[in-house]
């Protein structure tokens, strides 16, 4: 079955990409690039770089630009999704939603209208296993973005490694986060995944912080062997 | 044993992360010990060995466990505690005579409890999350235990263990998982077990 990933450039809808590759063929990524930085849909700080790791996963990209206002961004995502069955004949839609149902049903809805399959291979997934397996499967992944209390400055920039596991972990439990911030605590960055035929490195990235609430801008990346 | 049934498309789909894991995750965190089989793998070994089944939902495109609900047969004859969820209430209403109907959900929905029984004792309206494109009309052998605005939410045979929930109690109604598992360990069974 040919696949469509929607692709923020986060972790999660990477790894969701791996297993749909698993499983059955990934045509495309599919990336809304959203001009509102509170999107109640799709993640937006750097969201232009998934560019990049279509480029390096040598996957068509459909890119469209959605103004991002609630409710109005759906008829762009359904506008791209359109565009990838088009271009590329996608039977069906993978998300990375873990337990967002505002994500998921609006991505069902979608689906069906469209009569497309829809999957959601991390739904409900053990989330600290999940973190252990991407790490495990060679996923490098950067944060990118706090936006919660007890994020600090410090998070900007830092790689999800097995030592991030665990703080995000003592976290979790201390302070009723979601352990993968898709509670929209936290926004990831992939830069290398085992399909990338290239790994992303970073050149020059700033930091905005305030109150526990920050981005890491990156400025300039490009794909270097592996 | 609990046998977790996967009712999707094929063995080992891209869907059995999101039908069949979750379950899989809510029945470890009990305790109880789990086996999964693909519908058309289920041999009668599993089910020597189980103490209950859960018959597993599909994806909303994914109808191909409703060609032939014969490949099933074995629910109706099966003397175990089964939970139906979704494809799998679907799966029990077609085995017993109920009809299934065109009736498309998607989202979070009230579910209003009409029918006293251990899995729902104690809770009167729940919101609970819905995926389905049909919905059944129970057979006459099946008590309905629970409605929302739309359709039937949950039904259990009149005199057996055999229930099935059209919501998907994976998503922040994990109880509904939970009650059954335990109500499998307590009495291998009877609606009054809790």
């Amino acid at each position: 079955m040919k696949l469509g990933v929607l692709c923020s450039g986060g972790k999660d809808s990477l790894f969701a990409c791996w297993r749909a590759m698993q499983k059955e063929e990934v045509a495309c990524l599919i990336t809304i690039v959203s001009a509102n930085p509170e999107s109640y849909m799709f993640h937006t700080p750097n969201v232009r770089l998934a560019a990049l790791q279509a480029e390096a996963a040598e996957l068509p990209l459909v890119e469209v630009e959605t103004a991002g206002e609630e409710e109005v961004e759906l008829e762009d995502l359904e506008r791209a999704i359109r565009i990838a069955r088009e271009r590329h004949g996608i039977e069906g839609v993978v998300t990375g939603a873990i337990l967002s149902v505002y994500q998921a049903t609006r991505v069902q809805r979608i689906c069906r209208d469209l009569g497309l399959w829809c999957f959601n291979p991390l739904w409900h997934a053990d989330q600290e296993e999940y973190l252990r397996d991407l790490i495990r499967e060679g996923f490098a992944v950067r944060v990118i973005g706090v936006y919660s209390y007890p994020f600090d400055e410090t998070w900007l920039g830092r790689e999800i490694d097995a030592d991030a596991v665990e703080e995000l972990k003592k976290m979790a439990e201390k302070y009723r986060i979601t352990l993968t911030g898709e509670g929209g605590e936290i926004e990831t960055f992939v830069t290398d995944a085992p399909f990338f035929k290239k790994r992303i490195e970073i050149g020059r990235a700033s930091t905005a912080y305030k109150n526990y609430n920050g981005t890491y801008r990156i400025e300039e990346a490009a794909l270097v062997p592996k | 044993m609990i046998l977790i049934t996967d009712l999707c498309w094929k063995e080992d789909s891209l869907s059995r992360y999101e039908f069949v894991s979750p379950i899989e995750n809510i029945v470890r965190s009990t305790g109880a010990p789990s086996r999964v089989r693909h519908f058309a793998a289920v041999q009668d070994a599993d089910l020597d060995d189980a103490d209950a089944v859960i018959l597993c939902g599909t994806a909303l495109q994914d109808n191909v466990f409703a060609e032939d609900f014969e490949r099933l047969a074995w629910v109706r004859d099966c003397t175990l505690p089964v939970l139906g969820i979704c494809a799998g209430m679907q799966t029990v209403a077609a085995l017993f005579g109920g009809r299934i109907e065109p009736n498309p959900e998607i989202g979070m929905t009230d579910v209003t409890v009409v029918g006293a029984d251990g899995i729902f004792a104690g809770k009167e309206v729940f919101p609970a999350y819905e995926l389905h494109s049909f919905a059944v009309v129970p057979p006459d052998s099946f008590d309905v235990l629970a409605v929302s605005g739309r359709c039937v939410q949950a039904i259990r045979h009149v005199s057996r263990p055999i229930y099935g929930v059209m919501f998907h109690p994976e998503v922040r109604n994990e109880w509904v998982v939970e009650r059954f598992a335990a109500m499998t360990e307590e009495g291998r069974g009877g609606p009054d077990a809790l």
